[in-house]
């Protein structure tokens, strides 16, 4: 009996090797390209990275082909899982390697980007971020590219905007130990605030907190007048609903991470004043944006599974139009290299310029596409009501 | 005071949501000398069949049937990751244990989509009120209560009822306890039973305190459960929650003092020095010498 299990077992073994082998031979004989997406499905950041992922496969099917040398090419997208954690990712960067992709797209989460970064530029295959914001992940990393704002401008677009609105003296500033997204765009935060005449109080939590009734104390005793949370939206929407239930009146305000259903949940229902910073507006009637909404929504709206991945809803998350414009960036730079390779498709990034839903696509300087003004939105009883834009000077 | 009082507040009704899931690591290892792992995912589950259950369900239905569904899962993993492992030793039961951790957090990433979900309210535990001027949840007073009063109708079913001295019996002495006969796979799977209604009571507590669901959320109460049930010498229920409680207040405390980057640090060296100087923990039996 057991004999015979073991070789059931190494014949399925044997057969999907065999497998293996006939997809991997057919794919080189055809013309396709391949693009890699390095994002997390699982983790702190899986929720946040599968919205990501959602929107770089609609941009697959709406620009499914290529054009190089008159020849057309099938785009194919090849899509591993970093688990949100900076020891897997090199593993899942080195299985993008290996599958052969011409460029990367990812990924949520800073850490894991850096984390990764080493491997991308040794194979020479340019990455292109989608909503990494540290400032870290592209510099002195020439392969590595990104479509959004960063944290430094973000954490001084804040700290203006808090002192703009509620004339903020004190700030409580409460990010996760060790989480490089967090706790970069928490001191930017602190030290844009300190510039402007502010004090700060700053506070870390351990990974896996789940009580943050004392933090919140800390706040209320502090005297705070803003807190500023940035963190993954697991951690932010339990600081948000205990500080409904701790009666905290205090406005809380976020970082691009907190613009997710799971915030409008929480706040539901509450009366606190929840503020996020970020890179889309879903009501933004302008060029390229109101038909990405349009044709993102019908199709979340024709798979359930894809409805399920984006939280249940058909919310259009700011991470899901930055995938679109990553994936359409790639697609800018492989037409101008006119070839598939990794090191033409990165020396063709600094011609790459056009309109994406997230607004001008360019850049001029080095690795970081060249934006200058944020969205604020407050969360309002289940919607996200857009406040303003921002520039990082008041 | 008033300072303080919030704080303490805080750690005590974190402590009892602690002494609710340590009990059921203590009892299965009083019992199976095995530490289940996957409790702190059936405490997840819990969570996850009540979002699903009171979706649809009213809460006079949904809340028993969230028990019973808590009682089954633990039960199932029982018997499918448990009980075909009872002669193999000690190790493989405990990487099996391990094993069906990680299966069911992948199933409920799976099935769930991982974004968060919301815990549903549930009326008059879940209202804010005002005790000595600080605002908190009613379900706060609440879960210190309730932990207390379900942990003497536990010792009770321990030390009075039949099945309460086969248990005692099947731990005391898993072979001898059989040559007795005791019918050993109905006590253990009573001690599961009774274990994950425990798990779900607790977790409508912890969930309407902490209303986001996810599937790694049971992790870290789960490892704390874990440590207060060492704490107060794992196999003994007062002592499980005893530690639930002195390890919820010591947290709340440390970050109170403001050295929230160490809260988890002075946890845990509070355990190693308990440790040190009672190496059964606080209520744990001397090892018996067996001849």
């Amino acid at each position: 009996m057991k004999k015979l299990l073991a070789l059931i077992l190494v014949l399925a073994m044997t057969l999907s090797l065999a497998g293996c082998g006939t997809s991997g031979s057919g794919q080189s004989s055809s013309k396709t390209l391949n693009i890699g997406v390095f994002e997390p499905a699982s983790g702190d950041n899986g929720a946040g990275g599968k919205q990501e992922t959602l929107g770089i496969e609609y941009a697959n099917s709406v620009t499914p082909t290529v054009q190089i040398n008159g020849q057309t090419y099938n785009v194919a997208l090849k899509i591993v899982d970093n688990q949100s954690a900076t020891d897997k990712a090199p593993t899942a960067a080195q299985q993008l390697v290996s599958d052969g992709v011409s460029v990367v797209l990812g990924s949520y989460g800073s850490g894991v980007s850096m984390a990764a970064a080493p491997i991308f530029q040794q194979a020479k295959i340019p990455a292109i971020g989608a909503s990494c914001t540290n400032p870290a992940v592209t510099q002195n990393r020439p392969y590595y590219f990104r479509v959004c704002f960063i944290d430094p401008f973000q954490g001084s677009v804040m700290a203006n905007f808090v002192k703009d609105q509620f004339n903020a003296k004190k700030a409580y500033v409460l990010n996760m130990l060790g989480e490089d997204y967090g706790s970069g765009l928490a001191t930017y935060f602190a030290n844009a605030f300190k510039q402007l005449g502010g004090t700060v109080k700053s506070e870390e939590f351990p990974e896996g907190t789940s009580d943050f009734s004392a933090y919140i104390q800390n706040a209320i005793n502090y005297g705070a007048d803003v807190i500023f949370a940035p963190s993954a939206t697991t951690y932010a929407s339990l600081i948000i609903s205990q500080a409904a239930s701790a009666g905290c009146k205090i406005p809380l305000a976020g970082g691009d991470t907190w613009e997710s259903s799971v915030i409008l949940d929480a706040q539901k229902g509450t009366n606190l004043q929840v503020y996020v910073s970020t890179f889309f507006d879903e009501n933004d009637k302008s060029g390229a944006a109101a038909a990405f909404v349009t044709g993102f929504k019908a199709w979340l709206n024709a798979n359930p599974q894809r409805k399920t991945d984006n939280g249940g809803n058909d919310i259009v998350a700011a991470v899901s139009a930055l995938g679109y414009d990553a994936y359409m960036t790639a697609i800018e730079a492989i037409k101008i290299a006119n070839s598939t390779t990794g090191e033409d498709v990165r020396n063709a990034m600094s011609k790459v310029s056009f309109d994406g839903v997230t607004g001008h696509i360019s850049f001029p300087n080095g690795g970081d596409a060249d934006k200058n003004e944020a969205f604020i939105k407050q969360a309002d009883n289940g919607v996200f009501k857009f406040i303003k834009r921002q520039s990082s000077k008041s | 005071m008033t300072k303080i009082l919030p704080y303490l507040l805080g750690g005590i009704s974190v402590g009892g949501q602690y002494a609710l899931i340590a009990i059921g690591y203590t009892m299965v290892y009083g019992i199976l000398r095995l530490i289940n792992f996957a409790h702190g995912d059936i405490f997840t589950a819990a969570g996850f069949f009540m979002v699903y259950a009171a979706a649809s369900l009213p809460l006079y239905l949904s809340i028993p049937l969230v028990i019973l569904l808590t009682i089954l899962m633990g039960v199932l993993v029982e018997r499918a990751a448990y009980k075909p492992l009872r002669s193999a030793p000690r190790m493989s039961v405990m990487i099996s244990a391990i094993g069906m951790s990680y299966l069911l957090e992948n199933v409920m990433w799976y099935i769930t989509g991982g974004l968060a979900k919301r815990y549903p309210v549930i009326p008059w535990i879940s209202d804010s009120v005002t005790i000595l001027g600080c605002t908190t949840k009613r379900v706060t007073i609440i879960t210190p209560i309730l932990t207390v009063i379900l942990v003497i109708g536990l010792v009770i079913l321990i030390q009075k009822t039949k099945i309460g001295m086969a248990m005692r019996a099947a731990s005391r002495d898993f072979e001898t306890a059989r040559l007795m006969g005791i019918k050993i796979d109905s006590v253990i799977s009573f001690t599961f039973v009774v274990g994950s209604a425990l798990a779900a009571v607790g977790s409508m507590l912890y969930f309407s305190n902490y209303a986001t669901v996810t599937p790694v959320v049971g992790v870290m109460p789960g490892l704390k459960a874990f440590v207060a049930a060492v704490f107060g010498g794992i196999g003994s229920i007062p002592g499980a929650v005893l530690g639930g409680f002195i390890i919820g207040i010591s947290e709340t405390l440390t970050k109170g003092a403001g050295l929230t980057t160490f809260s988890d640090a002075v946890t845990f060296a509070l355990l190693i020095i308990i440790l040190i100087v009672k190496p059964t923990g606080l209520f744990g039996e001397k090892p018996t010498q067996k001849v």
